[in-house]
């Protein structure tokens, strides 16, 4: 009888609060086999686990689309809310209100964003509500088979050969421009890049407005789409290299300040852009505007950290609102005393 | 009744009778000149006086300018519905000066503007001329303050005429002024110049005069949405969404103040609520659904348009069982459609607001300390139910100032519902987000944030089973809508019930709801003593109808279903719910000129229909 030596089980990796990445997932996907949108999910599941955070104190919310399919796929011991079409950011606002200290994400799509939402979104971005906020970008209406959002760009041509003719939402400008705090634009298709700024993104306290390209394998992957895998893949243009250390890693970081801009995000991490173009200031609102346009201008699509603002007040801190939970305070809080009432009553006699 | 026959009635019965305590003016003036301020003083001391009284003010939608109308009625046997006689005018609006005097009854008086030249205009009323400009100057030297200054004027001139007390309009006045002293010297001079000229300069001819009682005494002068904003403060609200619009932007607005006022934490100064002005009134509802799922007290407050644009999250907070409180301040129809004037005109839309099968719990207040009482009412059966709850409120009762007892102290205590901790998550070992446990519908909930491995689950649409995964299959959706219709079922039992005043020998029922009724308190006096009708009352409180309503119907010959809309929307929701028997039963009588209704109105509606029979 020969004898097998059994090896002890290599230890299961875990995180930093001692749960492994299997605790991260959601329930399979119904999305399309190549769905840009998987890829995302896979890089929120990594980017949370990676961060630990507690999958309890997370809420993911979405509108109504393919995209806001996602959360289900995620974070499946979460809470998650499938709201109406386009009116996912006054849940997540509510939701916020109610409990300040929830990490809220929000996925949503261009179609959900940037028409029937556009007036919630615009007012999302002002806020500058404490939220992740994803736009799983197409370009194109999925799930009612194939319609031009508004974020196709122009003169993209549909599957059918109709060809935009409208001028696309750079929901990217838009959001800088209405005082978000954290925006970038990033490619399914570019896992490092991506990951690198959901990370940031979940340090960041206040709106953080991801638009992602995320092909749609179904109705706009074809030749004349510029939202396709092979478009992206010729046409992306990095603004710079990114690495993201986490606060809780302790790492002393060397760098270039000519080359490299540091950004210290509101739990400690850090944000470290390495630069391709040398002028590019990510902390200047008209730098990554200026930026945005020109590079449009050229056919290409740049991503990255756009613009970062760690100054700004998010909205729960302008609201005064005390630390304690909304939600669960408890009546003698909620509920003033009777000689609350007799000083009222007394203003109408 | 021609002018001349009602002169020679006046001048050979009621000629020499005075009128004491039984009266309604009406001030006549444009929107932005400050009358308000003399509007209530004169209010609040005939309510001082012990005399039941009520002000109701008929303005257009606009910011200055146009045609105000504020009415206060006086009545000794507590009637404070509108009346639909003036006996009183005080016109100070050259535009609708003319139209309101050919509409007064003969016998009435009028207070004008002496340029005005009314007198001309009918013999049959009492003309006191009142050359403001002239009077006003003396008392206020700064011209630009005068076109406010001018309407205390008049103040003091009814007060002379109608023998109110001086010493209560002082302290009325001063009240209003607050501590703004010399604001309010000012002022008191111009009563007393008013009071003065009217004294050495208006022989009285009229009839009306006002005497002290005791019917009054304790009472507070309260709106509606004040008294709404109170009562959500104490039934513990802590996120408020909301979006202007007319009648209800009042109510969000005196909430504001209340909270800054009485709910900010002593130990750390730091607000226990949130309020948010929101986009519009999708987001205001989306955010007040986001705030209740995860487990605030929360609430929005709109009128009409914004109950319609509110309608697909209603339908999703059905379906998802959120907790929310949506105050409806109803008024007239879309966009520029009067929406300053009052109506009873959502309560069918609503009841069934949303698209697929969907059914809401409504709560209509009569008063204003119902819209105190019923804003914690709602709030307790929005969380028993985990269900959208509407206040059904209206502009009449929202906007205008009524006399009430000072509202007491909540006994119960605050009881958050059916929701499971981490220690009970541990204790049962098991959840099911809509699964019937207890049989009467209503299933148990988590909140975010619960820490606990069980606590999550996925809030969706109407597509999904008791586990609240995602279900598509024909016996999930049926299983689950069935359990909501239960829900439904167990609330009409806990919904406010109605009140029934039942008079033994009544044929004829009256149903009625809402602000309606106070009209119906003096229709049915006017029955019996004009006609020799008995009535019986029942005033609904709620929707669902519980057994009581049917009971009712059943034990009446005809019930009168009154109400101020055009298509008789509760009589619809009745026959709905009634029994075919019982339906024929039902008629209905309606007002809908964006007037609040009267007494008058409701008494022609029925007798026309019951003398035959």
């Amino acid at each position: 009888m020969s004898t097998t030596v059994v090896s002890p089980a290599p230890p299961k990796k875990t995180n930093r609060i001692g749960l492994e990445v299997v605790t991260y997932r959601g329930g399979k996907t119904t999305l399309c086999a190549g769905c840009g949108h998987n890829a995302i999910s896979e890089r929120i599941v990594e980017a949370f686990w990676e961060m630990g955070i507690t999958p309890s104190q997370v809420i993911k919310l979405s509108g109504i689309g393919c995209s806001s399919k996602a959360p289900a796929y995620f974070l499946g011991t979460s809470h998650g809310f499938n709201a109406v079409h386009g009116r996912m950011p006054s849940v997540a606002t509510g939701a916020m209100l109610a409990n300040q200290h929830l990490m809220a994400i929000g996925v949503s799509g261009d179609g959900d964003t940037a028409s029937i939402g556009i007036g919630q979104f615009v007012h999302l971005m002002r806020r500058n509500l404490p939220i992740v906020y994803i736009i799983e970008d197409n370009g194109v209406y999925g799930l009612t088979k194939g319609q031009f959002s508004a974020t196709a760009d122009f003169g993209s041509k549909l599957k059918s050969g109709v060809v935009n003719e409208l001028p696309a939402i750079d929901t990217c400008a838009l959001a800088i421009q209405l005082g978000a705090t954290f925006v970038a634009r990033s490619f399914s298709g570019d896992k490092r890049q991506l990951s690198a700024i959901l990370k940031a993104a979940i340090a960041h306290r206040g709106t953080a407005m991801l638009d992602v390209i995320s092909p749609c394998v179904t109705f706009n992957d074809h030749a004349g789409s510029t939202k396709s895998y092979s478009y992206m893949k010729d046409h992306e243009e990095p603004l710079h290299q990114i690495d993201f250390v986490p606060f809780f890693e302790n790492i002393e970081v060397d760098y270039d300040p000519g080359e490299t801009q540091n950004v210290r995000m509101h739990d400690g991490s850090q944000l470290l852009l390495r630069k391709i173009d040398s002028d590019y200031n990510a902390t200047d609102k008209l730098s990554a505007l200026k930026a945005i346009e020109t590079h449009k201008n050229k056919g290409e699509v740049l991503t990255g950290v756009l613009y970062v603002n760690t100054n700004d007040k998010d909205f729960i801190k302008l609201l005064n609102m005390t630390e304690d939970t909304l939600a669960t305070l408890p009546s003698d809080l909620t509920r003033p005393g009777p000689e609350a009432l007799e000083t009222i009553m007394e203003e109408f006699r | 009744m021609a002018t001349t026959e009602a002169v020679a009635a006046l001048s050979t019965s009621d000629a020499g009778k005075k009128v004491l305590n039984d009266m309604s003016i009406q001030v006549a003036t444009v929107n932005g000149s400050g009358s308000q301020t003399a509007n209530m003083v004169l209010l609040r001391s005939i309510l001082q006086m012990g005399i039941p009284v009520s002000g109701k003010n008929i303005f257009p939608s606009n910011i200055a300018g146009l045609p105000t109308w504020y009415t206060i009625r006086a009545n000794h046997s507590g009637y404070i519905a509108r009346k639909k006689e003036i006996d009183y005018l005080v016109a100070m609006n050259p535009e609708t000066a003319h139209e309101d005097v050919m509409n007064l009854p003969a016998g009435a008086a009028v207070v004008y503007d002496e340029p005005l030249g009314l007198k001309q205009l009918r013999n049959d009323l009492i003309f006191y001329p009142v050359p403001y400009d002239k009077l006003v100057a003396p008392v206020c030297p700064e011209a630009k303050l005068r076109k406010l200054v001018r309407n205390m004027l008049y103040v003091g001139i009814l007060a002379r005429l109608l023998e109110i007390e001086l010493p209560e309009i002082e302290k009325a006045l001063r009240k209003q002024f607050g501590k703004k002293v010399k604001a309010a010297d000012l002022n008191w001079n111009a009563v007393k110049a008013g009071f003065e000229f009217s004294d050495q300069n208006l022989a009285k001819t009229d009839r009306f005069y006002l005497k002290r009682l005791d019917k009054t005494k304790g009472k507070i002068l309260i709106d509606g949405n004040s008294a709404a904003a109170i009562g959500c403060m104490f039934a513990g609200v802590t996120v408020v969404a909301w979006y202007p619009i007319t009648p209800s932007s009042s109510l969000a607005e005196s909430l504001t103040e209340y909270m800054k006022e009485h709910r900010i934490d002593p130990k750390t100064g730091k607000a226990t609520f949130a309020i948010v002005q929101a986009e519009d009134e999708i987001a205001a509802i989306g955010m007040t659904v986001g705030a209740a799922w995860a487990g605030a007290r929360s609430m929005t407050a709109t009128a009409g348009p914004g109950i319609s644009l509110m309608a697909e999250f209603t339908g999703l907070a059905y379906y998802t069982e959120i907790p929310i409180v949506i105050f409806d301040v109803q008024r007239m129809g879309p966009s520029t459609g009067l929406p300053t004037r009052t109506c009873q005109g959502d309560m069918l839309s609503t009841a069934f607001l949303s698209h697929g099968d969907t059914a809401h719990i409504l709560l209509i207040p009569y008063s204003v300390e119902d819209c105190y009482a019923m804003a914690m009412e709602a709030f307790e059966l929005a969380e028993m139910f985990q269900t959208p709850v509407f206040v059904m409120s209206d502009l009449d009762l929202g906007m205008n100032n009524w006399m009430a007892d000072p509202f007491p102290y909540p006994t119960k205590p605050i009881n958050r519902g059916k929701v499971l901790s981490a220690k009970d998550l541990d204790r049962v070992g098991k959840f099911e987000r809509y699964r019937d446990v207890d049989g009467d519908g209503i299933p148990y909930r988590t909140i975010p944030g619960t820490n606990h491995p069980l606590a999550g689950y996925f809030t969706r649409g109407s597509g999904h089973n008791e586990k609240a995964g995602y279900s598509e299959k024909p016996e999930d959706y049926k299983n689950n809508v069935d359990r909501l219709k239960r829900k439904f079922d167990t609330a009409r039992k806990k919904v406010p019930p109605p009140v029934i005043e039942e008079v033994a020998g009544a044929e004829a029922g009256i149903i009625a709801y809402g602000s309606t009724h106070w009209a119906i308190v003096e229709s049915r006096d006017q029955l019996l003593n004009e006609k020799n009708i008995k009535t019986s009352y029942m005033r609904l409180r709620a929707f669902p109808f519980n057994d009581d309503v049917t009971n009712f119907v059943k034990r009446m010959k005809r019930v009168y279903v009154v109400e101020q809309n055009r298509d008789g929307q509760m009589f619809d929701l009745l026959r709905l719910d009634l029994p075919a028997g019982e339906i024929s039963k039902l008629r209905s009588v309606r007002h809908y000129t964006g007037f609040p209704i009267d007494a008058r109105t409701v008494t022609d509606g029925i007798y026309s229909q019951e003398s035959q029979k």
